[in-house]
């Protein structure tokens, strides 16, 4: 019983109290320590990049090896095609899931499709291309720009779904209920008030995926393969940003590299603006609703 | 009775034109969404048995020695994957030690900070650090992460944890500039966003009361997380750490610029070594349709999906019952 006696006793609060103290300074050290690779890794890009950055960078094509020069053309209009078409097929696909899973879904199938979508998230990205790869490369004998946005699909379509039904699940009932007690048949409420009730929230869910989308090398390596040319026929192999980045990166060739930093400025400035915008997009949306 | 029949009720339960098209309206949005739903449940049982049956010539031919032979050689047709097995799970574990410790103390930190002004910011960061793609850092990896690792970190810890006598075999230093160390901690930085998230997540919904409880009793900050918060949200911390698992096994780019794609199984964290996803990615597109090799990696595929799924289907149902637990 000698720690009860009264000076041990304050004592130990005075440790108690410090340990408290050193355990919320450890806190803030976990925050800084995550903090220093997103300011190192967006500042050495944009250090490293943005040198690279000019008219030629974004209208030539794939310099030869060891030549000074060229840009990444193919790249940006590679990305934006396959990027493009991997959006139309997984908007619909995406929202389309939502709405049943926030609208019509009951029982045990919204139960399976709504843990089904939760799960595909985490399918490995090169997974994802090593499927298509086996579906649809080796069905047209030839990598493809539009293999690769079936691919992107794949990883695009759950993120949709997740989000929207999220989104529309803000949506209050009592617009719902004012619908139908009006008469209005329920695709009608659905499309007509649900629908655009949370639209932004839809863009937002729509903005995530995109950015997804464009970051990917793994899928669109397996499907696309990729091209030093510009190319615009789907059917075709074609170029993509994150490609060529990850092959500059390791390539020999310093001009080849400092192409890599200039890509990856672009595809990081792209990928932020579209996060933080939809961060602001989904924050307005929530205090409009919420 | 001419008239009865011209009442409101009987003019709504009569099939007008009208009142068809909208039932049909119904029919066609909900029937569209339940055929759109059923075909995302049918698209992961197509990726499985797609994987499946691109990996079962080399299940057949290599049976069991496909997981326990050293040998990659798609000369002579011969594939075992034990070197990129090994190599995914030291780099996995490797990142999971370095990532949950980070990751727990910045979702604490998250719940503990009061001010608005500080928290939206640093919740945002955080975001960001998972919003950029692993190409980036990757390359970031190479050029910059690597090279510091290599003349800094590496040496500090063979002069340290290396002089102990068991673990000195991890850190014999090798000349070589990948290696699965900086793999690793590349892997940690980036799924470092993930377990903050979900473990945030399950920590917000640990109840008010038992924190309060616990202070009212007298505990410190330290005590009331220790004793209130945390055991509360243990199912969920673990959930989120497969979640985060997950994600390091099926990552491939940054790992495979920075693991240096060595074929050897060494002991030691400064060797080169190689994972399964990049092998994946650098094999392929070469491979030869004659022999085993499209097989063999779509095998290793098949391996790692189903171990990716398995782990985001617990890490799920453990988050689930967690939050349960505090609602």
């Amino acid at each position: 019983m000698s720690e009860l006696r009264p000076p041990t006793r304050l004592k130990s609060v005075a440790l108690r109290k410090a340990k408290s103290a050193a355990f919320t300074g450890l806190l803030w050290l976990t925050g800084a320590i995550a903090m220093v690779p997103l300011v190192l890794i967006i500042g050495y890009v944009l250090i490293k990049g943005t040198p690279v950055m000019s008219g030629a960078f974004f209208t030539q094509t794939a310099p030869p090896p060891g030549m000074p020069g060229g840009g990444m053309a193919q790249a940006f209009m590679g990305t934006g095609l396959i990027v493009g078409i991997g959006t139309l097929f997984s908007v619909p696909l995406g929202v389309l899931t939502a709405v049943y899973l926030s609208e019509y879904g009951r029982g045990r199938l919204a139960t399976v499709v709504r843990f089904v979508a939760e799960i595909l998230l985490s399918t490995p990205s090169i997974v994802a291309g090593a499927f298509i790869w086996a579906v649809v490369v080796t069905t047209m004998h030839s990598f493809s720009a539009i293999a690769g946005s079936i691919a992107l699909t794949v990883l695009m379509w759950p993120i949709i779904t997740r989000a929207t039904e999220e989104t529309l699940r803000l949506v209050p009932n009592d617009l719902r209920e004012a619908a139908l007690a009006l008469g209005v048949p329920r695709w009608k409420m659905v499309l007509r008030i649900v629908i655009p009730t949370a639209g932004s929230g839809i863009l937002t869910a729509v903005m995530l995926a995109v950015a997804r989308g464009f970051g990917e090398t793994a899928p669109i390596l397996l499907t696309s393969l990729g091209n030093d040319f510009i190319n615009t026929n789907p059917l075709q192999p074609t170029d993509a940003v994150p490609l060529r980045i990850y092959n500059y990166a390791q390539s020999a060739f310093t001009q080849w590299q400092s192409l890599a930093w200039g890509g990856a400025v672009s595809l990081l400035a792209a990928v932020l603006v579209l996060s933080i915008g939809a961060r602001i997009l989904s924050d307005r949306q929530q205090r409009r609703l919420g | 009775m001419s008239e009865v029949s011209q009442s409101p009720r009987t003019e709504h339960d009569a099939e007008t034109p009208v009142r068809r098209r909208l039932r049909i309206g119904d029919s066609v949005l909900s029937g569209t969404t339940v055929l759109i739903s059923v075909g995302l449940v049918a698209l992961l049982a197509a990726l499985l048995w797609v994987l499946e049956q691109g990996a079962a010539p080399a299940f057949m031919k290599y049976g069991l020695n496909f997981f326990t032979s050293r040998q990659w050689d798609p000369v002579n047709d011969r594939f075992g994957a034990l070197p990129y097995i090994y190599g995914t799970v030291v780099t996995s574990t490797l990142a999971i030690l370095s990532a949950l410790p980070i990751s727990v103390g910045l979702a604490l930190l998250l719940n503990e900070v009061r001010s608005r002004l500080l928290r939206n910011p640093l919740t945002v960061l955080v975001d960001l650090l998972a919003a950029i793609p692993s190409v980036v850092y990757g390359l970031w990896g190479l050029f910059v992460l690597a090279p510091f690792l290599n003349r800094y970190l590496a040496p500090a810890l063979g002069a340290t944890l290396g002089k102990l006598p068991i673990l000195s075999a991890l850190f014999v230093p090798t000349p070589a500039v990948g290696n699965m160390l900086n793999a690793g901690i590349i892997l940690a930085i980036m799924i470092i966003p993930i377990i903050t998230a979900v473990t945030r997540e399950v920590i917000a919904t640990v109840p008010h009361d038992l924190r309060e409880a616990a202070m009212a009793l007298g505990a410190t900050r330290y005590e009331a997380i220790r004793m209130a918060v945390l055991p509360h949200a243990r199912s969920g911390i673990v959930g989120a750490t497969m979640l985060g698992l997950g994600r390091a096994l099926g990552e491939t780019i940054a790992v495979s610029m920075l693991i240096g794609n060595g074929l050897g199984i060494s002991a030691s964290l400064l060797a080169p070594g190689y994972t399964i996803p990049a092998i994946i990615a650098n094999e392929f597109r070469e491979a030869t349709s004659t022999g085993m090799q499209h097989s063999a990696l779509l095998a290793l595929a098949l391996v790692l999906v189903a171990i990716a799924l398995f782990l985001a289907a617990a890490s799920r149902l453990l988050v689930r019952r967690s939050e349960r637990m505090g609602s």
